[in-house]
């Protein structure tokens, strides 16, 4: 219980330090917004010249952007640990995150949420939902189920991936530049991977799971027959990149020795 | 000796320039951060290759721009977006917060002029071991024709200079709006999504609808990837070519004189918060 009142008292803090500059923090909502309004603009612009893309019309390459905007806004509201390195390891913040009694990771997160960020998925679910009613598609009983476990699994790849990155400041101290690699490669999973060559296919599947965060589970709803093995591996796969994620996390912890002077 | 003329002549010419040679040094000693900076416009330029391979399908051209084209353009706007990329807002944004910008105020210089050198020194930079190996790497793995007309090549680095001034001016303004809200994160992030996606950068502006490329025309960010992009690929020959860069020197002269204006606003309305 001690943990839902941590969440109320975070929140509530946060709440309080964004609002103090109200205008910055609508113009960044606004501008978070703008940000996916432009990559939906994208995919309508390219429709303009194209009926179909590599087999997808219009209405299913938009309903994937849709889902893919739903785990997308969680994974920014919590697993954003931008700049974890410089602030917790380099300036040693991580020592008074440890000497408190809460989960470390759980302390981490909820100092750097990012509630506004949850505006992008309630967008991507409506934009879900128009091209859901556009495509004419049946709703099945367990549909909301599966969806709802498909966003899991997406969530925790998210989690998954980027915990294990930012773990890497715990054995490295040098900026490796990689965090803004991955963040530019997730954006590649919203659209239908068969579209890539295939080491991108491979990179986007195997290594650096993306293509469950946006694609194979959308995918799921539109193409029932033929990918819908896929899409099922989305909770499996989830738990396996969370599992590597949490556990290189803890050894990083276990090593940290704080900053020094 | 002619560099201790100019020492005499105009002291201030050589300081703003050793103020661009000072932050292309500390961009040097940095430069290990870059190479993964060139992996991800790589790929970013690849994902956009194969996107706009499977939109063209079928057919020979769209809009009268083969996929050829296309990839060279995409190419060479991302490359370019290496070189005229800076932070001049944040860095201008940060300095007004803390309140450095007072101590900026009382030195000979000019503020805005060394923010531009600083930005320049970190374009040549990039230029150098960002952008020129960049396009190399890309040129040997995607389709791409590189314009064979030494001249275009000649016009085409006067455009990128101009990109250059008009995407820093257009940050300073951002930056100098610290100065009328306080906080301006969000402006800034809205600024950098803007002019990615009204520059071009993202699809070329003849592929927009009609209302959208109209009103894209009007507005300054065309100036910044779109103008100078279309005539590396090759889509904008002959007179054309100096309609467009005409274009952007407009640009530049008014964004000149919007920046002078928000500038002397600005000064008068100094106020540090914190201590």
């Amino acid at each position: 219980m001690i943990y839902a009142t941590l969440v109320m008292d975070y929140f509530k803090n946060y709440l309080k330090t964004r609002l103090t500059y109200r205008l910055d923090f609508w113009i960044e909502v606004l501008s978070d917004l703008l940000f996916n309004y432009m990559n939906l603009f994208f995919i309508l612009v390219v429709f303009e010249h194209t009926a179909l893309l590599d087999g997808w019309n219009r209405a299913e390459v938009v309903f994937i952007y849709g889902y893919f905007m739903v785990p997308y806004g969680v994974f920014i509201c919590f697993f954003n640990l931008w700049g974890f390195a410089e602030k917790y390891i380099v300036k040693g913040e991580m020592d008074r995150i440890l000497t408190r009694p809460a989960n470390n990771l759980f302390q981490l997160s909820l100092e750097n949420m990012d509630p506004a960020s949850l505006f992008g998925s309630v967008v991507g679910a409506i934009i879900m939902i128009v091209a859901w009613a556009q495509l004419d598609m049946p709703v099945l009983w367990h549909d909301p189920f599966m969806l709802l476990l498909m966003i899991l699994g997406s969530i925790m790849i998210y989690a998954g991936v980027y915990v294990a990155l930012t773990a890497i400041a715990f054995f490295s101290d040098s900026p490796t530049g990689i965090l803004p690699l991955i963040w530019n490669i997730q954006n590649y999973g919203r659209y239908p991977v068969s579209i890539y060559n295939k080491i991108f296919r491979i990179l986007l599947t195997w290594v650096l799971p993306f293509a469950f965060v946006g694609f194979y589970p959308a995918a799921y709803f539109l193409d029932r027959e033929n990918l819908s093995v896929m899409a099922l591996l989305t909770p499996a796969v989830g738990v396996v990149f969370l599992t590597i994620g949490l556990t290189l996390w803890n050894m990083g912890v276990k090593r940290y020795r704080g900053a020094g002077s | 000796m002619f560099s201790a003329y100019i020492d005499k002549q105009f002291p201030l010419i050589s300081a703003y320039l050793d103020i661009m040679r000072i932050r292309f040094l500390m961009m040097m000693a940095y430069r290990v951060n870059y190479y993964s900076g060139i992996v991800i416009y790589a790929i970013n330029i690849g994902a956009y290759y194969f996107l706009w391979k499977a939109i063209y399908g079928e057919n020979e051209t769209l809009n009268g721009i083969s996929l050829v084209q296309m990839t060279t353009y995409v190419a060479v706007s991302w490359m370019a977006r290496a070189f005229y990329f800076n932070n001049l807002d944040r860095e201008i944004a940060a300095e007004i917060r803390d309140g450095s910008v007072a101590i900026q105020f009382i030195r000979p210089y000019k503020y805005l002029m060394v923010k531009i050198m600083q930005g320049f020194g970190e374009g040549i930079f990039r230029l150098l071991l960002f952008t020129t190996p960049g396009m190399v790497i890309v040129t040997l793995i995607l389709p791409i024709e590189l314009p064979k007309d030494p001249a275009i090549w000649a016009l085409f680095m006067v455009m990128l200079f101009f990109s250059f001034l008009i995407n820093s001016q257009i940050n300073i303004m951002t930056g100098l709006c610290a100065f009328f809200i306080e906080n301006n994160e969000g402006m800034m992030r809205m600024k950098r999504v803007v002019i990615d996606f009204c520059s071009g950068l993202i699809i070329p502006i003849t592929f927009f609808p009609g209302w959208a490329e109209t009103v894209l025309k009007f507005l300054p960010f065309q100036a910044i990837t779109y103008l100078p992009g279309s005539v590396f690929m090759g889509t904008v020959g002959g007179k054309m070519i100096f309609t467009v860069l005409g274009i952007q020197v407009l640009w530049f002269v008014l964004l000149s004189a919007a920046v002078f204006q928000i500038w002397r606003l600005a000064r008068r309305r100094l106020f540090v918060q914190g201590g």
